[in-house]
């Protein structure tokens, strides 16, 4: 009897440990947690849903000795759903047209300043401190989202797996100071304020701006389309002004 | 709900079809929501001008959880902790101050040219 529920036990665990179902129900938890949290704080900027949710996840990871692998496994349900949110921005930028046909301008020019800083901000600031060519250049593309800044970190010679890390703490950090840097610089326009997370922090700042109101994630959702699409442009062209 | 869906898949499925067809430089989901929005003008074109219900209920579902979208890529920089630490404080002086000054370029600009149309 105790030798069949043991055997059992150990087909239940052989399970739990080869299923996918794992790994994405405890992302989905871990995310739930990380929610309830967030909510309790009020939506309070420093309390991040993506570091505390990714955070339970690690711990995990490393008390139970599963590689990232085997989580990905899991997760890539809930990863592959990003391209079609980026698709889903198109609703909310429909809804705010007229606010953003009446804006085209700022936006545009917006955009242009904003890529620009972003790009020699990074690259100035790491040759400062004495950065190889490798960590400028993947350091370079950190503001735009991470399928365009993989693909141009590795056409400028850095290491586009170092890049996907820099794109989302980036985004990360982003979407801690966005609201007291707004505050800071008494910005209350929700255009200004969704256009500047977009551009400067890409998804993660935007999905930050959704929680403001509608009007900054639409903008999160342009500032951060034309970024990619305007940095993929420009940044080969920088090549020799930041050294590369 | 199940059409709104496959609306959305499709014009990613096109948009990756067409960035590889014509080696863009761009995600194909970014083309995707090209598509979307085309669509949707041209829609509204011809007098409703609302978004349709269930694909304004889907995109504000997968919109108002856009954070949980992210964990799985967050959780993949465990790989790369030993080069991260190697350079951390190079990398998040670097990162804080570019993201801040990007931020405030971006929203400062934005602002003055609101002002003065």
């Amino acid at each position: 009897m105790i030798d069949t529920l043991l055997a059992h036990e150990a087909d239940a665990w052989v399970y739990l440990a080869s299923t996918p179902l794992l790994w994405l129900t405890l992302t989905l938890v871990a995310y739930v947690i990380a929610d309830r949290i967030s909510v309790a704080c009020g939506r309070h900027p420093a309390v991040n849903l993506v570091a505390i949710a990714a955070a339970q996840i690690i711990v995990l990871l490393q008390l139970t000795g599963t590689s990232y692998e085997t989580y990905f496994a899991g997760a890539q349900f809930i990863h592959f759903l990003l391209g079609p949110a980026t698709v889903a921005l198109a609703i909310p930028l429909y809804r705010h047209w007229e606010q953003v046909r009446a804006a085209a301008l700022p936006i545009l020019v917006s955009l242009t300043v904003g890529a620009l800083t972003a790009i020699f901000s990074a690259a100035f600031l790491a040759r400062a401190m004495g950065g190889s060519n490798l960590l400028v250049a993947s350091l370079a593309p950190k503001s735009v989202t991470s399928p365009i800044a993989m693909s141009l970190s590795e056409h400028l010679g850095g290491a586009p797996f170092l890049t996907t890390c820099l794109v989302i703490i980036t985004g990360v950090i982003g979407a801690l100071i966005l609201s007291p840097l707004m505050r800071l610089l008494r910005i209350r326009d929700s255009a200004a304020i969704g256009m500047a997370a977009g551009v400067a922090s890409h998804g993660i700042g935007t999905a930050r701006a959704f929680h403001i109101d509608s009007v900054a994630g639409a903008f999160g959702g342009i500032g951060m389309g034309l970024n990619g699409a305007f940095t993929s442009l420009i940044l080969p062209l920088l090549r020799p002004f930041i050294g590369l | 709900m199940t059409a709104a869906l496959a609306g959305i898949f499709l014009c990613q499925l096109i948009g990756e079809f067409v960035c590889r067809l014509f080696a863009l430089p761009l995600p194909g989901p970014v083309v995707g929501m090209g598509l979307l929005f085309a669509y949707l003008l041209a829609r509204g074109g011809q007098g409703d001008k609302a978004v349709p219900k269930p694909l304004g209920a889907v995109s504000d579902q997968l919109l108002g959880h856009l954070s949980l979208l992210f964990v799985p890529a967050t959780v993949g920089m465990v790989r790369y902790f030993d080069v991260l630490s190697q350079y951390a404080v190079l990398l998040s002086v670097t990162l804080l101050v570019s993201t801040a000054l990007t931020m405030a370029a971006t929203a400062l600009t934005f602002r003055l040219l609101k002002k003065k149309p």
